[in-house]
């Protein structure tokens, strides 16, 4: 099956099995692997992709569902200037809110599209709102930390 | 496995006409993990997103009609579904995660008939009916009717739910929820209580109850709702209600508590409503 939609702002066209999951369309296909496969049932966001501009989870999802639709991967959340850091990236970074690297994908996902709802959450928001991305090294106070200072930075550039 | 996404209605009966082994999805977040675990095999699936009817949520008079396609995200942002179901809006808030409720819907969550599954005690309180719709026509099933046993619906063949009608709860002002899981967020359910009260001069007036994760579908104990009325809110009166609701109760035991563990967990939740 013929499959057109818009990949990270770029139209693309693929041929592809339908049945096939999301997850392995971005990965297998497309070569984008930030979107990580952690437990392939839902529980633990490490796959979280931007669809239409809602965080879904892209091993719960088929080839064939993203037809016609927005995709972002955490390769093309910053398209204003792709060659640098997202201020969610640069806070996660600097606070050290990084260790093996396998959740952080997802985090960023989760938590740039938090911000992009939310100003100023507070740290009990933050924490609701990635409690479906799960990180097994840092015990999230880092996670959350790195989510508030970039709360503060993305607020300070608005005002 | 084939993958259809119908636009219309239209579209959607002629699919079911054609492929009759086919499997129906909505978020998926049920139906793709039993495929990819092999507990179900399908020929073709047929993806009910796209279906623009599917996806409203409408008041009409002193009831919401919720479409069977909408998120569970989505049913949290609603502002009618904040102010006149809240005891839906507490049910549908502590199901999976966030991520989870941006792609399950409510038809999903009624379809699967799980005795967990979490928003399930709070419909059937709110004496939920449901809309079922085929190439045929419409017809409307009170929940209780249409959820058979653990996985078993009255859904016909060719026939999908396509709305979930809600009466709001007047008068009732106590609406209470609380699910026992084993942490806060992506935990099915140990056991699940949603409660409606309605009192006048402190006394109850009417109660509703509903239990889920004790039985094979969701537990109701008209005794125990019958034993409160008349009745002030207390501890006293509570009690005697708890050990109704322990003799309703069905519970097994598996990896998550025993029976008995949920047998006494279901009375002692009645008792939080003296706290209210
Ligand atoms: C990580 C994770 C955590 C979860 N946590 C919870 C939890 O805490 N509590 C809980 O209750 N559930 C939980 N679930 C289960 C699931 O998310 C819910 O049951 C959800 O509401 C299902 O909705 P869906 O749209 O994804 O259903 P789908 O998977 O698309 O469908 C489920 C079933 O219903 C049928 N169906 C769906 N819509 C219709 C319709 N309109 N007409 C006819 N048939 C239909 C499908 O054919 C399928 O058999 C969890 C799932 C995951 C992956
Ligand atoms: S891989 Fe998708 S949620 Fe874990
Ligand atoms: S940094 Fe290792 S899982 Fe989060």
């Amino acid at each position: 099956m013929q499959i057109k939609f818009t990949l990270n702002h770029q139209p693309v066209t693929l041929e592809a099995d339908p049945s096939m999951r999301a997850i392995d369309l971005l990965r297998e296909h497309c070569g984008l692997t930030g979107p990580k496969e952690g437990c392939s049932t839902g529980e633990c966001g490490a796959c979280a992709v931007w669809i239409n501009g809602v965080t879904r989870l892209s091993c719960l999802m088929l080839a064939a569902q993203l037809q016609g639709q927005s995709v972002v991967t955490v390769e093309g959340v910053n398209p204003d200037s792709p060659d640098t850091l997202h201020p969610v990236q640069e806070a996660f970074v600097n606070c050290g809110a990084v260790q093996c690297g396998y959740c952080t994908p997802g985090m960023i996902m989760t938590a740039a599209q938090l911000l992009a709802c939310e100003r100023t959450p507070s740290r009990e928001r933050i924490r609701e709102a990635i409690s479906g991305n799960l990180c097994r090294c840092t015990g999230y106070h880092k996670i959350v930390d790195a989510v508030e200072a970039a709360a503060q930075a993305m607020d300070r550039e608005i005002s | 496995m084939k993958v259809h996404l119908p636009e219309s209605l239209d579209a959607l009966w002629d699919l079911l006409d054609q492929h009759p082994q086919a499997g129906i999805m909505a978020g998926g977040t049920d139906l793709l993990v039993s495929l990819r675990a092999g507990k179900q095999h399908l020929p073709t699936v047929i993806c009910l997103e796209r279906l623009a009817p599917l996806q409203t949520i409408e008041p009409l008079d002193q009831t919401l009609r919720i479409g069977a396609g909408v998120t569970l995200t989505r049913i949290l942002e609603n502002s009618l579904v904040h102010t006149h179901l809240p005891l839906l809006h507490k049910s549908v808030a502590s199901l999976g995660s966030p991520l989870v409720r941006n792609m399950a819907t409510l038809g999903g969550n009624i379809c699967t008939a799980s005795p967990a599954g979490d928003t399930l005690p709070a419909l059937y309180v709110l004496g939920a009916k449901l809309s079922l719709a085929s190439a045929k026509g419409r017809r409307i099933l009170p929940l209780e009717s249409f959820i058979q046993g653990p996985g078993k619906t009255a859904l016909a063949k060719g026939e999908i739910l396509d709305s979930v009608i809600i009466p709001f709860p007047a008068g009732f002002g106590v609406q209470h929820f609380e699910k026992l899981g084993q942490r806060n967020a992506l935990a099915i359910s140990v056991v699940s209580f949603a409660a409606l009260i309605r009192t006048q001069d402190n006394l109850v007036q009417r109660a509703r109850f509903a239990w889920g994760s004790v039985g094979p579908t969701i537990v109701r104990s008209p005794q125990a709702e019958k034993a409160l009325e008349g009745n002030p809110l207390s501890l006293e009166a509570l009690l005697r209600v708890a050990d109704l609701a322990r003799a309703a109760v069905e519970p097994i035991t598996d990896v998550r508590a025993s029976a008995d563990y949920r047998r006494r967990v279901a009375g002692n939740m009645v008792l939080r409503l003296a706290a209210l």
